[in-house]
């Protein structure tokens, strides 16, 4: 768990002799794995004390996570599992975040994901197999791609403020989940847990050859790896972050700042919609209210940990996906409640956030770049 | 109509009732988040404040028998969340909003850790004062049966609005408001009235949520509260930074908030969820019709990073 920051930590103790410009050559580089590198053992740190507080012994804490997240290949592919669905949601706040946007509903998103794919796969049951699964990952990505898209164009045409409208469609999109599934889509067969149809096995996604991790992650993968592209490499991206620095700029150059907003606001709900359509097609198999895992709400902290870095969202998505892996291993070898990963999150993007006014005053790495 | 039994007009009965008992913690939320953002912040992790109170003010009222002690602690708690969350503001280039969301996060995370043990035992719980003494009608008596916190927090209302207007402390609220500068060059630290002004609004959010949790529905369990902080919030920016119309807004809230279980209770049950989401529809709506690309929002403090 700490070696993120350990390999930084030797570089700042060797570096200097051999290449005296080499610090501050790569200042910022270091401090954007620095930084959040020591929020992240800060934050550890805190929630060991924390848990001491409760009478249990930290280094269990820290051993079982580790054996929890990465330490056997059972539980990587557990963390490798819930990374998935983390990097598609982590992109719904960090494409938005370089227009400046705040959008906290990728939890909504895949939510309205899931019901778009399963609707699509259930009145397509007499189709091949590749068919329904194509089907469901554009239906998932256009249902996930619409609601995120409806905050963006209430900002841009009502001015209303992204972040509440979002964070409002995901109770509006859990209502309606859970309507339609206690209700108009229920199979008769689901008593306990009410839930819609299944989607039949043949057209699940399946897992990777040769592991228990679903192609969700591939998806993932490919999903971070455009968006960096598309950002960094294009001049659609080069125009979205003028937008995110300088509206007034932006518009005095001529670009469409509305096309902007909107455009990025689909494709960024079309990721957590592609998350709700991985969970539906590899996990569950049908849509219920075990969709409303709070993964949507997980990956704003993985974005803002990444620092709204398409590809820095994969290793932070892994790590963040291994400490919700290890939830169950602390609550069954210390008896820590389910919710103490939910603790451990919230102070590690309290003190990801305060780390933010650390940036650019490290002495040693001051330089002229 | 049968005797006894007020036919169809149990359903507005209900919603006035509900009104009066779920609008509280909407009220309180949304009078210390408008405190907070006159003051030039927002604190979106009210949310986390209102679920950390609720879960505090259960613990207390069930280890010391007195649920006002509870109330009490809940404002504590809210206000130490408050301060929190103002300290990290107070650090250079740090987001408030992002703060707002990481402290949801953890207040919520926080509050179902320490609550575990809470969700069994049952907590003495807050006295209801019977206003529907001179009916018959047991609908009316249940509408009329109304908690002290919900008059503190309707007599709160226009004092928080004079004190806005006319006193020295409602005057430097507004001015870091409205121009840091204007403060600072007074003298005052802006820093140190936004620590306050969120400390208040986080120590009025947790007594919101005590009334959760001892009041209506009166127990504690993870699915307390769905939003109402972050409703609460969005409240605030349509009531325009106005006590007055925060108490409106809240009524209308909890009128709305409290139409699903009424028409349940009448044998209306298709919708139920649908009907459910109508404060997160009511306040998107109403968002929608009052913001403006073209404008800043009337009354609308200057500093405040939500309105640019």
């Amino acid at each position: 768990m700490t070696t993120e920051t350990a390999d930084p930590a030797e570089a700042v103790g060797v570096a200097p002799a051999a290449d005296p410009g080499f610090l501050q050559r790569h200042g910022t580089t270091i401090e954007y794995i620095l930084i959040p590198g020591a929020a992240l053992v800060g934050a550890l740190a805190v929630f060991g004390v924390f848990v001491a507080l409760f009478g249990k012994n930290p280094l269990d804490l820290y051993f079982y996570m580790y054996q929890g997240a990465f330490g056997t290949w059972f539980s990587w592919q557990n963390t490798m599992t819930r990374a998935a669905p983390l990097i598609l949601t982590a992109l719904c706040t960090a494409l938005p975040a370089q227009l400046g946007m705040v959008i906290i509903g990728g939890e909504g998103a895949l939510l309205m994901g899931a019901l778009s794919a399963t609707s699509i796969a259930l009145t397509m049951q007499s189709a091949p197999p590749l068919a329904v699964q194509l089907a469901m990952v554009a239906a998932g990505m256009v249902g996930g791609g619409l609601w995120i898209l409806l905050s963006g164009a209430l900002r841009q045409y009502r001015g209303v403020n992204e972040t509440i409208s979002s964070l409002l469609l995901v109770y509006i999109a859990l209502a309606i989940l859970n309507h339609l599934v206690e209700g108009p889509m229920r199979d008769p067969a689901s008593l306990n847990k009410p839930s819609t149809r299944e989607i039949g096995a043949a057209n699940m996604i399946g897992s990777i050859p040769g592991t228990d991790v679903h192609w969700g992650l591939v998806f993932g993968l490919i999903a971070a790896i455009v968006s960096y592209i598309l950002i960094y490499h294009t001049t659609f991206g080069f125009a979205a972050r003028v937008a995110g620095g300088n509206v007034r700029a932006a518009k005095i150059v001529g670009l469409s700042v509305g096309k902007l907003i909107l455009t990025v606001c689909f494709l960024a709900g079309a990721c957590a919609g592609l998350a709700g359509m991985v969970e539906v097609a590899a996990v569950q198999g049908r849509t219920n209210a075990n969709l409303a895992a709070g993964y949507g709400f997980t990956g704003i902290l993985v974005a803002f940990l990444a620092r709204q870095n398409p590809l820095a969202i994969i290793p932070v998505a892994v790590l963040l996906g291994g400490i919700s892996a290890s939830g169950g291993l602390l609550q069954r070898r210390l008896g820590l409640p389910d919710a103490s990963v939910q603790v451990l999150q919230g102070i590690i993007f309290v003190f990801v956030l305060a780390s933010d006014a650390v940036y650019g005053r490290i002495g040693f790495l001051k330089g002229k770049s | 109509m049968a005797d006894g039994s007020i036919g169809l007009w149990t359903v507005p009965l209900a919603v006035f009732g509900g009104a009066i008992r779920v609008s509280t913690p909407f009220l309180f939320v949304s009078l210390g988040e408008c405190i907070t953002e006159r003051s030039g912040r927002i604190n979106l992790g009210l949310e986390g404040t209102l679920v950390m109170g609720a879960m505090s003010a259960y613990g207390i009222s069930y280890l010391s028998g007195s649920p006002w002690l509870g109330v009490l602690a809940a404002g504590i708690t809210g206000a130490m969340l408050g301060a929190l969350h103002a300290g990290i503001c107070s650090l250079p280039r740090v987001n408030d909003i992002a703060v707002g969301i990481a402290l949801m996060l953890f207040g919520t995370g926080l509050a179902f850790y320490l609550g575990k043990p809470l969700i069994e035992p049952t907590a003495p719980r807050l006295p209801a004062i019977d206003f529907g003494w001179w009916s018959d009608i047991s609908q009316v008596r249940a509408a009329l049966r109304i908690n002290v916190l919900f008059l503190i927090g309707v007599a709160l209302a226009p004092v928080l609005y004079w004190a806005f207007r006319t006193t020295r402390w409602g005057l430097l609220i507004r001015t870091a408001g409205e121009s840091s500068d204007a403060a600072r060059a007074m003298g005052y630290s802006v820093l140190l009235i936004r620590l306050r002004a969120t400390m208040v609004g986080g120590f009025l959010a947790g007594i919101g949520g005590s009334f959760l949790s001892l009041f209506y529905p009166g127990s504690w369990n993870e699915g307390l509260s769905s939003g109402q902080g972050i409703t609460a919030v969005a409240l605030v920016i349509f009531a325009r930074w106005d006590p007055m119309l925060c108490l409106w807004a809240s009524l209308a809230f909890g009128g709305a908030a409290a139409l699903g279980p009424a028409l349940q209770s009448v044998g209306v049950t298709s919708g139920y969820h649908l009907f459910n989401a109508a404060p997160y529809i009511l306040t998107l709506a109403i968002m929608i019709i009052t913001c403006s690309p073209k404008r800043t929002l009337t009354g609308a403090p200057a500093e405040l990073s939500i309105t640019r």
